[in-house]
């Protein structure tokens, strides 16, 4: 579950975030829409510990993770341009943290394979990022959030970069990904009908402020 | 009518840039016809100049790699991070860039006068050692090395060391596994760009290290040595020859992408 409780978060004398209070229930899938600029990546930076608010808390099922480095937070993340690691084969990405914390490498090289079939993306193992098409990218951005085992996933604009065609199989990828490991998904879109294909809990943030605008 | 005068606008700029070019060529062309390559050749097998060649290349090599190690986390702390009174320590950095050569070897030498410096030399002796040699280069060099590393780091997105701190990174990890790589191309400019720089240095390593033969003398200290009997024959080979270096490290600047 996650609860942000009144946060804040000013920049340069600018309130970007005026008393963000909200709750999203565990393994909902939560969308978050607001016009350009109205902080909504910066929310999830918040939410990732990438950025500090001016106030307020940001709980992760009931526990303060405010004060948290982003490590800590078991929260996957994938930013609109899906920074994939320059130099990295796409196996190295995926391998990423299993590796950093100690996994034995049979276990590592198991974990890359099951993902990799589960994001259809087996052949490509061995390519570099640049060597990848915009929908290959947004697979191998989602198995190396997803090889860390978060609790969260947060997706900032995912689809955007997609033709309308690769759009609904990524969106139904990204729904059978929240179902089979049982996350708690927030994710930012500005399409609407994205939001009603995919999201459980619609939010809006409009003026520094999230307003819950349903429930499915 | 617009057209022909934005025409003459560009070939005047044009003219310029060839005459600055133009300029420079004639600079370098009537040294390298000034002596012979057979006496080149002469001069550069001569044993003191061998010696002095053999010192620059090492020293310059040690000089590069210390500006290197510290040009890296100062440039990703001067890329990455907004802290107060951030503006004056950019420009505290570029001190050794704007000070004239002589007095960054006046500074070294006053200091290593003092008790701290003293303290130091107790440990490893600068002054008018080998070791001065590759520090005077090292002060300098490594402002200009700092400077490109900063520049390479400003030019690679932070997204994905902020994605490796979720991922399970600390900063230091982040660093390395992820902002590290990505820079290479910068590092090896870095290293060239701060590589070259020591070759040319003159004046803080006369005032600092000496000019003794065989023991402190590297290339540029041979030019002022063989001017200063009238030599030029052996004082332009080894300029030549500096030329012929500085060209290599730009072309392997170039080949990185980034620019001297």
């Amino acid at each position: 579950m996650i609860q942000l409780d009144h946060i804040r978060w000013f920049v340069a004398g600018r309130t970007i975030l005026d008393d963000v209070d909200v709750s999203i229930p565990a393994n909902t899938y939560a969308m978050l829409m607001g016009a350009t600029g109205c902080g909504k990546t910066s929310l999830l930076e918040i939410l990732c510990g990438l950025r500090r608010p001016t106030s307020g808390r940001v709980l992760l099922d009931g526990r303060d993770v405010t004060d948290l480095e982003p490590r800590e937070r078991g929260i996957g993340y994938v930013p609109q341009d899906l920074a994939l690691f320059p130099g990295l084969s796409v196996c190295e990405q995926i391998a990423f943290a299993p590796k950093l914390r100690g996994m034995p490498p049979a276990e590592i090289e198991s974990r890359v394979n099951r993902l990799a079939e589960q994001f259809g993306i087996a052949p490509l193992l061995n390519r570099l990022p640049d060597a990848l098409s915009g929908g290959e990218k947004q697979r191998v951005a989602l198995a190396r959030a997803i090889a860390a085992q978060p609790k969260l996933l947060l997706l900032d604009e995912p689809l955007s970069a997609l033709d309308e065609g690769m759009r609904a199989e990524a969106a139904s990828l990204l729904q059978k990904v929240q179902q089979e490991h049982a996350l708690t998904v927030l994710h930012v879109t500005h399409s609407r009908s994205e939001a009603v294909a995919l999201g459980q809990v619609h939010l809006r943030l409009a003026a520094g402020r999230i307003e819950v605008e349903g429930m499915a | 009518m617009s057209l022909n005068r934005s025409n003459l606008c560009w070939l005047a700029l044009a003219l310029i840039t060839a005459g600055y070019l133009i300029f420079w060529l004639l600079l370098l062309g009537a040294t390298a016809t000034y002596s012979t390559p057979d006496s080149w050749l002469k001069v550069l097998q001569s044993p003191e100049i061998r010696h002095a060649t053999w010192l620059s290349l090492v020293t310059c090599t040690f000089a590069a790699g210390f500006a290197l190690l510290l040009a890296v986390p100062v440039g990703y702390l001067m890329s990455r991070r907004e802290f107060r009174g951030k503006s004056w320590l950019d420009a505290a950095l570029d001190i050794p860039i704007i000070l004239p050569p002589l007095v960054v070897g006046l500074c070294l030498l006053i200091f290593f006068q003092t008790r701290i410096g003293k303290v130091i030399e107790m440990a490893i002796p600068f002054t008018y050692q080998l070791s001065g040699v590759v520090l005077a280069q090292f002060v300098v060099a490594a402002a200009f090395a700092i400077r490109t590393m900063r520049g390479t780091f400003d030019h690679l997105s932070a997204r994905p060391e902020d994605v490796a701190l979720t991922l399970g990174c600390t900063r230091f990890q982040a660093l390395w596994h992820v902002a590290l790589p990505a820079a290479r191309r910068g590092m090896v400019a870095a290293f060239c760009i701060a590589w070259a720089r020591s070759l040319g240095e003159f004046g803080p390593i006369l005032v600092f290290a000496g000019a003794t033969r065989m023991k402190t003398e590297v290339l540029p200290t041979t030019v002022w040595l063989e001017l200063s009997v009238g030599n030029l024959e052996a004082a332009v080979a080894v300029s030549l020859f500096m030329v012929a270096l500085a060209v290599l490290v730009l072309v392997v600047v170039r080949a990185t992408g980034e620019k001297v």
